[in-house]
């Protein structure tokens, strides 16, 4: 197997919610306890493969998000690593930093705030080539015209404003600004999802075409099921900060391991079952502030058992290339 | 259907219309904000041409006459000249005076006003952009600062540094740059949170470079739209400072020290001497208050 070219290790981002001084008063001489601490992510170890694209999915405030922004080094993670080509990158310093910023690069959910509204597309696009020098004053230009052209845009729309653009051009102007800096990993952060349905078929298009032709590695975090099992060779569950499930994308879907991906694929509409009954996944996800013992899941699991109130189930491989966190499937199961 | 067909083409104009255009049709439609835009135009014009247009340059002590003094509006003078709104103890022409008091008043305004603004941003911008120490240390001197009235920080700082038209700019200056610094810091806090300030992160784009090229531009027009109304404000303030005499030396009057040059005359009955400046003032800070209000509320600031 060859060594995965990104690579997440244990990684945490915790968020404490911001105290009062009277709050933190209490808290120093022991009259209050100290403050909740806000789990995001909390212990991911995810391995990424040059050129596959690693499907994300989970329910609103999992920790998708949080995870992509970590891995694209957006935002600093509380614990664990982030290892790009070999190298944790917290140990990067100035231009080798500067080098992985550039080669990992995100596409954002929403195509109305990714834009600064107050910058022209040729601008947007070419500013991190003119602010870093990465290219010659005279040579900017084409290499943006040559971007806008990847991604479909007209380059008569170069001098425009992105309050000019539908949802679906913005997005086109966000994909040519990660396109631009020659990326070789696209973190995509729901890039679909504020879309319409028949511009969002475009822009997955868009994306396919983009790694066809570059030769890009994926991570594509979304919450449709829909998308990410027609795009992705991976794919990973993701619930309450951790992952329970990873495995080739046709793998899971068609043979759910945990009982998680099970409801939630359960639970996504699809045309060749829209006879059957709709099963919703019962309860809401439980507050990251404070997460039930054991595994997150039993208080929505119908397979729950006594171990699962208790001990927490760890990601264990059971079978080729899949895991999951479910005491269904650990070996020593009684 | 018909309603949906007429509404549509409606909303898509709309959407199209810069915010510009918007806002001037908005402000020609009232009758009120025209009328308060033309007069402020009107004053701006008569402080910049006062000394072409003045018929008596009240600087000028060898052009005055005592002889002249406490004339009523309209009498005719020992030189000649009909003074339309009087002269005052020193016989100098009223219109002359104001027009030249307009021009000391507005400069203030406006200089302290540009002071206060350019201090406040770069203060709110920093604690926005920084956070932590930064933000609470910034924002408590602000709250110090709006904390006091601010007649009196502008009275403190008087007595101890002079009179002056430069020190009383820099006491406006300092009285007003808070408000300016905890509005753009606000503006500033919103826009950090969006996805294109990320995006710039994840550039590895230097801090200064973020800050100036995305969070400056984007979170500066709720302030500058505040600032005209905050003009109306630092013009009284001096004219305040001025009536209280610790504002503007008496050679480079202002509105505020010719309404207090008339004061004491108000009861013997020569009204005009100060009734005039105040009439002015009063004028002024009015449009300016019109038009600064219109304008916040075209674009929406909440102050």
């Amino acid at each position: 197997m060859t060594v995965p070219f990104f690579e997440l290790r244990g990684v945490k981002k915790h968020f404490r919610s911001k105290s009062t001084f009277a709050q933190r008063l209490l808290a120093a001489t022991g009259q209050a306890p100290p403050p909740p601490v806000l789990r995001a992510v909390d212990g991911v170890d995810l391995s990424v493969m040059r050129g596959e694209v690693l499907g994300l999915v989970g329910e609103s405030g999992c920790g998708k998000s949080t995870l992509a922004r970590i891995a694209t080094g957006i935002s600093a993670a509380s614990a664990g690593d982030v290892v790009y080509d070999g190298r944790p990158v917290v140990q990067l310093r100035g231009k080798e930093r500067l080098d992985f910023l550039l080669k990992v690069q995100m596409v954002f959910q929403d195509p109305y705030a990714s834009l600064n509204p107050r910058m022209q597309v040729h601008r947007i696009v070419g500013e991190a080539l003119r602010v870093h020098r990465l290219l010659p004053k005279n040579e900017i230009d084409a290499a943006v015209d040559k971007a806008l052209t990847e991604v479909g845009l007209d380059l008569a729309y170069r001098n425009r404003y992105p309050h000019q653009f539908s949802g679906g051009q913005r997005q086109r102007i966000g994909i040519a600004r990660a396109l631009a800096v020659n990326p070789d990993f696209l973190v995509c952060d729901e890039p679909v999802s504020a879309l319409d349905v028949s511009i969002q078929a475009q822009v997955i298009n868009l994306f396919m075409d983009v790694r066809e032709r570059r030769g890009l590695t994926y991570l594509f975090v979304s919450h449709d099921l829909g998308i990410v099992r027609h795009i992705s060779d991976r794919v990973a569950i993701m619930y309450l900060g951790r992952i329970v499930e990873i495995g080739p994308a046709s793998a899971v879907f068609d043979k759910p391991a945990h009982p998680y991906s099970a409801a939630l694929i359960a639970a996504s509409p699809s045309a060749a079952r829209r006879k059957r009954d709709f099963q919703p996944l019962k309860g809401e996800l439980p507050s990251p502030l404070a997460p039930p013992t054991g595994c997150p899941f039993h208080p929505r699991c119908e397979h729950a058992m006594s171990k699962c109130r208790e001990v927490r189930p760890v990601l264990q491989e059971i079978a080729p290339g899949r895991s999951a966190a479910c005491h269904l499937h650990t070996s020593d199961n009684a | 259907m018909s309603l949906s067909k007429s509404v549509a083409p409606v909303v898509a104009a709309n959407a199209d219309t810069p915010l510009r255009t918007k806002v001037l049709r908005r402000i020609r439609s009232r009758p009120t904000t025209r009328g308060a835009v033309i007069l402020l135009g009107v004053f701006v014009l008569l402080a910049v041409l006062a000394p072409l247009i003045a018929p008596q340059n009240p600087h000028d002590l060898a052009s005055l006459s005592v002889m002249d003094n406490r004339l009523e509006p309209g009498s005719r003078g020992m030189t000649g000249i009909t003074y339309w709104l009087g002269t005052d103890a020193q016989g100098r022409d009223m219109l002359s005076a104001i027009l030249y008091g307009l021009r000391t008043s507005l400069l203030v305004g406006l200089l302290s006003s540009a002071g206060a603004l350019a201090i406040g941003i770069a203060a709110g911008l920093f604690a926005a952009q920084f956070g932590g120490a930064v933000d609470a240390a910034i924002m408590r001197v602000v709250d110090f600062m709006l904390g006091f009235p601010s007649i009196l920080i502008a009275l403190v700082l008087l007595a101890s540094i002079g009179r002056g038209v430069d020190k009383v700019i820099i006491a406006i200056i300092l009285v007003q740059w808070a408000q300016y610094a905890r509005l753009m810091r606000a503006a500033a806090l919103v826009e950090r949170r969006k996805e294109y300030i990320e995006a710039a992160v994840n550039f590895g784009l230097p801090t200064p470079h973020i800050m100036l090229a995305h969070l400056l531009p984007n979170s500066v027009g709720s302030v500058l739209v505040v600032t005209t109304i905050n003009i109306a404000g630092a013009i009284t303030l001096e004219a305040t400072l001025s009536f209280l005499g610790v504002g503007v030396p008496v050679t480079q009057p202002s509105l505020g020290l010719l309404i207090a040059n008339g004061f004491e005359f108000l009861l013997s009955g020569e009204y005009w001497i100060a009734a005039f400046p105040g009439i002015a003032l009063v004028l002024l800070i009015m449009s300016l208050n019109l038009v600064g209000d219109r304008l916040r509320r075209s674009f929406n600031v909440r102050t």
